[in-house]
């Protein structure tokens, strides 16, 4: 459950900016491919901002898709998953995009 | 700061301006109540990647290679380690630091070897982090040019995720396990240096094929480079100890 010590995180990282005033709520940004499951973040929302100028807000989410370029065929396409694997046959696969793991903003109460 | 018109005290800055913002008069003017969105763009895990760039660094002053080890429970990296510095502790100083949720189990077993261990138990949690990989290395004070080994908890989901600051991330899996672990597991097996993989002297007696579970480690990080060995009968340690010989500290 990596997820509750990421989402304290999430705390740590608003409140660094925007001090003790209240946030309505939070927008984060989790690639599919981040292996951060969000069901998971919002159940340990609640628990981690009790008491904190968060407490209550809101909770979204942006999940971009995860994308991969084969280094054998140069094809870019999307990945469903970290099984790295091209139309072309070739495994030899970069993920570009997908692992992102960020607070993007939040809306101030 | 309002985005638009540069009112307010606020360091934030604000992007989205409300509705019913009236603007005219520079001087004086009105707001109506508005949703102020607040750019943060702040890494979730900047935090301890910060602390893991300190550990870097520390390690890299002294020439200490860290290593992270990382598996399932059972897969054999206590054994891994106890063999390991069994045979390489004559020509090299090792240190480990065990992370477990309870117990000192694992660092009596290492204790007994004669090396120098710290437990970390992390009690509900799952992984080790860099903040406790520098706690550890406070208290296992490794010499200069040492090897040392972090046993990170038994896991194959949440360790993948935390930086440590470590060298090299060593997986270790066993062909116990299956040969499709790397499928199930692909975050842990994409993040993996080295691959170990243990028990080769149970393949006759398991339905797995080595050259599929290889196939697997690559179909999800295809530079990995995959170790196969028994720590039981020693088969193909000499190349695990060639792997260690050779990896040098991080740079800092």
């Amino acid at each position: 459950m990596h997820e509750l010590a990421i989402t304290q995180s999430v705390v740590e990282a608003v409140t660094q900016r925007t001090g003790s005033t209240p946030v309505a709520s939070v927008r984060l940004r989790v690639g599919r491919l981040a292996g951060v499951v969000p069901d998971a973040m919002r159940f340990c929302f609640e628990l981690v901002t009790a008491g904190t100028p968060l407490e209550g807000a809101a909770l979204e989410f942006e999940q971009p898709e995860g994308r991969g370029r084969c280094r054998t065929c140069g094809q870019d396409f999307v990945l469903a998953d970290l099984i790295l694997l091209c139309e072309c046959g070739s495994a030899d696969v970069e993920v570009l995009a997908g692992r992102e793991l960020a607070v993007a903003s939040v809306v101030m109460a | 700061m309002c985005g638009t018109c540069g009112c307010g005290e606020s360091d934030v800055r604000v992007t989205v301006p409300a509705d019913g913002h009236r603007h005219g008069v520079p001087t004086e003017h009105e707001h109506e109540p508005r949703a102020a969105v607040v750019e943060i763009e702040t890494a979730l895990l900047a935090r301890n990647d910060h602390l893991a760039t300190h550990n870097r660094a520390w390690l890299a002053d002294r020439g200490i290679v860290a290593l992270n080890l990382m598996s399932s429970p059972g897969s054999g990296k206590t054994s891994l380690l106890c063999r390991t510095i069994t045979e390489l502790s004559p020509l090299r100083s090792i240190g480990v630091i065990e992370g477990d949720q309870e117990t000192r189990i694992d660092a009596e077993k290492i204790r007994s070897t004669g090396a120098p261990v710290v437990q970390i138990n992390t009690g509900s949690g799952c992984h080790l982090d860099a903040d406790m990989l520098a706690r550890g290395m406070a208290q296992l004070h490794p010499p200069d040019g040492s090897l040392v080994f972090v046993e990170n908890v038994g896991n194959l989901v949440c360790p993948a995720l935390f930086d440590l600051g470590e060298a090299a991330k060593v997986v270790v899996v066993s062909v116990t396990e299956g040969e499709d672990k790397p499928l199930k597991y692909p975050y842990m097996f994409s993040v993996a240096d080295l691959v170990v993989i243990n028990k080769i002297d149970l393949l006759p007696y398991v339905d797995v094929r080595l050259d599929r579970l290889v196939g697997h480690c690559r179909s999800v990080n295809p530079d990995v480079r995959v170790l196969p060995l028994s720590v039981t009968t020693g088969e193909s340690f000499g190349a695990w100890c060639d792997w260690l010989r050779t990896t040098a500290p991080a740079a800092g």
